[in-house]
C-alpha cells in the first residue's frame, strides 16, 4: 500500500521534493517510527522532521507523534505556520 | 460550514474593496461591519516578491475551525475571509477579513481574533524573495504573543 508524504515550507528543501510516495514497512507503525525510518537513509531529513515545532497531519487531521499510521494515505510534515 | 461564514483561498489576485462591498451587501441589516486588509510589505524596495504555499483542503478546514471559534465567542452575523496563495508583489493584498454583528464590540474583537489566529494557526508557509535571494519565513514571536492574549482575556 502506498502512502504519500507531503513536505511543506523549508522541509521541501530538506526532503528534496514537495511529495514522496512510499510503501510503509510493517514495523513503521506510528509517526515517530516513520521519522526514525526516514532518518535512517537521510539523517538531515530525520533531524529536520524531529524538530518539536514541526506539526504532523495524518489523512488531513492533526496528529501527535505517537499516532498510529497504519493504513494512512497521506502524511504531511508542516513547519510553523506563517499566514496573514 | 456555517452559511454565514465564507472562506476563500485564492491563487489569483483579489480586490479587497469588492470583497468588502459584497460582504456589506450580504449583511445589510447588521449594524456593525469591521474589516481588515493585509498587504505585502515592500520594506523600502527590498522585498521583490512573497510566495505563499498551503495544504489544499486542509488549510480551508483549519481556517473554518478558527472561524467557528470566533462564532462561539462573539454573536456574529457573518464572517468573510479571503487569503491569497501563490506569488505576490509588494502592495498586493494577501488577506481580507470581515465580520458583521449587531454591535461594534463583537465586530472589532472578532476581526482582531481572526487575524491573530490566521497569522499562526492557519497552515500557510511564506517564502520571501529579497535582493535576489529566496528564504522561508518563520512566524514572529509577536504573532504567538498576539494569539495568547485571547487566552488571558478569556470570556
Amino acid at each position: 500500500m502506498t502512502t504519500r508524504l507531503l513536505f511543506f515550507g523549508a522541509l521541501k528543501e530538506a526532503a528534496g521534493a514537495n511529495q514522496r510516495l512510499i510503501a510503509l514497512p510493517r514495523h513503521v507503525d506510528n509517526v515517530e517510527a516513520l521519522i526514525a525510518w526516514l532518518g535512517e537513509s537521510d539523517e538531515p531529513l530525520g533531524q529536520a522532521l524531529s524538530a518539536p515545532a514541526i506539526r504532523i497531519a495524518v489523512d488531513q487531521r492533526m496528529a501527535a507523534r505517537d499516532e498510529k499510521i497504519g493504513g494512512a494515505r497521506e502524511i504531511a510534515f508542516m513547519p510553523p505556520f506563517s499566514g496573514g | 460550514m456555517n452559511p454565514a461564514t465564507e472562506i476563500l483561498v485564492s491563487d489569483a489576485p483579489f480586490d479587497p474593496d469588492e470583497a468588502l462591498s459584497a460582504f456589506r451587501a450580504r449583511h445589510k441589516g447588521a449594524g456593525a461591519i469591521v474589516s481588515f486588509i493585509g498587504d505585502v510589505r515592500g520594506e523600502g524596495g527590498d522585498v521583490e516578491s512573497l510566495t505563499l504555499d498551503h495544504y489544499p483542503g486542509f488549510t480551508e478546514v483549519e481556517i473554518e475551525k478558527i472561524a467557528r471559534a470566533a462564532r462561539q465567542r462573539w454573536p456574529l452575523l457573518g464572517i468573510s475571509i479571503v487569503h491569497r496563495v501563490g506569488e505576490m508583489a509588494p502592495g498586493e493584498p494577501i488577506v481580507f477579513v470581515a465580520a458583521a454583528a449587531a454591535h461594534r464590540r463583537a465586530a472589532f474583537d472578532s476581526v482582531a481574533f481572526l487575524m491573530d489566529y490566521l497569522k499562526s494557526q492557519a497552515p500557510f508557509w511564506k517564502k520571501e524573495t529579497r535582493n535576489g535571494a529566496t528564504k522561508w519565513i518563520e512566524p514572529r514571536t509577536e504573532d504567538f504573543a498576539d494569539k495568547a492574549r485571547w487566552d488571558r482575556d478569556g470570556e
